[in-house]
């Protein structure tokens, strides 16, 4: 018995020591991200070529399905578990900041100036008190996709460069039965997809109104010009009959089944439409306004360190953060899961330029906003509401838009009281 | 063990039955009753799942007092009882009564009717909405279009969209009231249906006089139960409406619905809280109320 007694304490004793030991010579920092498997792939490369360039330092990947995301860090990083550097949406930025769940930046490594001048404008979101909070990877943007079979039946040949010219390509892709029921629809319309990002931060600007605030804090649609863009939307559904929204159930199964010949999507939309068979399709960039204007939405996952790291492993985790914001990363990043590098010196290289696919996606960022959300869902269901109370409650654009501005900015007063 | 020894053996029972009972109330403590407290808690505080709880006394309530989707959303709740539940028991009552007296296959139809009830409410809310979709993929609207008529927006619709949720709703629960009222049917005895045929009385009267009021446990069973379950209607609107959840317009959306949204996509906890906590009184009331109407058994 003493003698088992005796083995057991040596053996926890060596144990120990090793453990110890190990720990000394390497610092092993964890990454967080939702489950996503392309994602998770990009990642273990990343993992993989950072560990090689720099031996001391092993960084643990855990993720976790979408659902549960949010609570898991939430209960991890004040409880000194979970991750040193975690991914999260760049519209939860100011509740993490809120918590206290991340620190910024050192300037040292991400001067503002550096990070201004380096990526695409839109990152400039990230700035909270003269300080950057987080960096993304990838961004993503929107284009026009188009049915390159249906174009050629109705002898289009090039897709179109402005809104006017997108509105007469869809009158001849429309197809109608004798009733008068759409078969195969111009575009495609609904605010509840990527329609109300296409609205607000495009159509809004290219008829010239303002949709927000520079903080996105105060909602100044309401105008005008903002009527004007609201009233060019419903009239393709309701005077130009180009578009139902109800059609097929959801905008993109209307363009998958190759019902529909334009369709404004993001670029996360490229995986699913690359798989549909029988489909042949385009990508160009979103028609210009009637002024010319050119906008564009995007937005993006970023990465950032928790308040969890500290000592060496802030050290190693400001280390993984500058390789995973390199160009080098973003283009493995760009290859693997098809979502666009945050820097013009990545992204804006010839090889992407010219990529058919890749190319307006591209081009889009130069010139592209980030709306800063304080409720995503709650601002879509406004606009969504919006066009509702047109199409089936007969208001008029004026008082419909002025009723969603009213309500979305009761939206943003209640958020950001505190 | 010495003190055990000297319980009586009432003692003893009592002491066994907590023991076996020991883990159903751990259970509902840690389950149940707990979350149930933290939820009212909550109420009364602000919190986004990241950070800190802060008080704000009564702000969720007056917030939910003023506001107008709640309102809709509360009277949404109701129409689903009120057009749901007396749809949903006259028409069950109505199978299950002539059911009773088919003797051919009646096996089969029995499990027929009970089908849908066994079916998963999403995969039934889907084919449904498939069912609803405007030309050219919708089963209704090609065959009204095929007679030469205008389509219908079924749920593209303010006013048509609820009875078009509630419809299949209705269907799906059929089974199950018809399985409890055939059994309440069968435990009539046969001597007062054989009394009142020496009577000669109508088939009219033996319905009103002797099933109706010898059913009355099981009606009020089969009321409060499907009360409650149209009170908690949350997977067949959601699933019909994805897009625009509860719409258009809010139209269609249940008190169960506004809480899942405040909660999980404006992360609004404590005002989902409050939200649950109405939902919770509601509930109550309906139950006591059964209480009430049993008692004079």
């Amino acid at each position: 018995m003493k003698a088992i007694r005796t083995f057991a304490l040596a053996a926890t004793t060596s144990l120990v020591a090793m453990v110890s030991a190990g720990a000394a010579s390497a610092v092993e920092i964890e990454y967080w991200q939702y489950i996503f498997d392309a994602r998770i792939t990009a990642m273990d490369k990343l993992i993989a070529n950072f560990e090689a360039a720099n031996p001391g330092i092993t960084v643990k990947q855990s993720t976790f399905p979408y659902a549960d995301y949010r609570t898991k860090v939430a209960a991890a990083i004040p409880a000194g578990e979970g991750p040193d550097v975690v991914q999260l949406f760049y519209g939860w930025l100011n509740d993490y900041v809120q918590a206290e769940l991340i620190q910024p930046l050192p300037e040292a490594t991400f001067p503002a100036a550096r990070i201004e001048s380096e990526f695409f404008p839109m990152v400039q979101a990230m700035k909270i008190d003269g300080k950057y909070m987080a960096l993304p990877t990838a961004v993503r943007s929107l284009a026009l996709f188009y049915n390159t079979r249906l174009f050629a039946e109705a002898g289009v040949t090039a897709p179109p460069t402005t809104l006017a010219e997108m509105v007469e390509i869809a009158a001849k892709i429309t197809k109608k039965d004798g009733a008068g029921n759409i078969t195969v629809e111009g575009i495609t319309s609904g605010m509840t997809a990527q329609d109300h990002q296409w609205f607000r931060e495009v159509l809004l600007r290219q008829f010239g109104a303002v949709p927000y605030t520079d903080d996105y804090r105060t909602v100044t649609y309401n105008t005008p010009e903002g009527v004007a863009a609201l009233e060019f939307y419903t009239s393709l559904e309701q005077t130009l009959g180009v578009t139902s929204s109800t059609f097929m159930d959801e905008p993109q199964a209307a363009f998958k089944a190759g019902r529909a010949g334009m369709h404004i999507d993001g670029s996360f939309r490229i995986g699913a439409l690359k798989d549909t068979r029988g489909l042949e399709w385009g990508v160009a960039e979103l028609p210009a306004g009637p002024t010319g204007v050119q906008s564009n939405y995007a937005s993006y996952w970023v990465n950032a360190i928790t308040t969890k790291a500290q000592g060496e492993k802030y050290d190693a985790a400001v280390k993984f953060m500058d390789y995973i914001t390199s160009d080098e990363a973003m283009q493995i990043w760009l290859d693997t899961v098809g979502e666009l590098p945050a820097k013009p010196s990545a992204a804006l290289t010839d090889a992407n330029i010219a990529d058919p696919v890749f190319g307006p996606f591209i081009k889009g960022l130069g010139y592209g906003h980030a709306t800063i959300f304080a409720d995503e869902s709650g601002q879509r269901q406004v606009l969504v509401d919006a066009v509702s109370r047109i199409f089936l409650q007969g208001q008029s654009a004026a008082d419909s838009l002025a009723a969603a501005a009213a309500a979305e900015q009761a939206l943003l007063d209640s958020y950001y009281k505190k | 063990m010495k003190f055990y020894r000297n319980l009586s053996i009432s003692q003893k029972q009592v002491v066994w039955a907590w023991a076996f009972l020991a883990l159903p109330v751990l259970f509902y403590v840690v389950i149940r009753f707990y979350p149930t407290g933290n939820a009212i808690v909550l109420s009364f505080q602000k919190w986004n799942m990241l950070g800190a709880r802060n008080w704000v006394g009564f702000d969720n309530y007056v917030k939910l007092y003023n506001d107008p989707v709640f309102w809709k959303v509360f009277r949404n709740t109701f129409v689903y009882l009120i057009l749901g539940t007396p749809a949903s028991l006259v028409i069950s009552f109505v199978i299950a009564y002539h059911l009773d007296r088919v003797r051919f296959l009646h096996s089969t139809l029995r499990a027929l009717y009970f089908l849908p009830f066994l079916t998963s409410t999403v995969a039934m809310a889907w084919v449904w909405r498939w069912f609803y979709q405007p030309v050219p993929i919708g089963l209704f609207n090609n065959f009204i279009a095929s007679l030469g008529f205008q389509q219908i927006a079924f749920l593209n619709s303010t006013t048509n969209a609820l009875p078009s949720i509630l419809l299949p709703a209705i269907w799906a629960g059929l089974g199950f009231q018809i399985i409890i009222f055939m059994a309440g049917l069968r435990a009539i005895p046969t001597s007062f249906y054989e009394a009142a045929r020496i009577d000669g009385v109508s088939n009219w009267t033996i319905l009103r006089e002797i099933t109706l009021p010898l059913l009355k446990p099981t009606i009020v069973f089969l009321v409060v139960f499907s009360s409650i379950s149209f009170l908690r209607i949350f997977d067949q609107v959601f699933n019909m409406t994805t897009n625009n959840p509860g719409g258009p317009l809010d139209s269609t959306k249940p008190l169960v619905l506004m809480i899942y949204q405040t909660a999980f996509s404006s992360f609004d906890m404590g005002y989902a809280a409050a939200q649950t906590v109405v939902l919770f009184t509601i509930l109550l009331t309906v139950s006591l109320l059964q209480l009430y109407l049993m008692r004079d058994r």
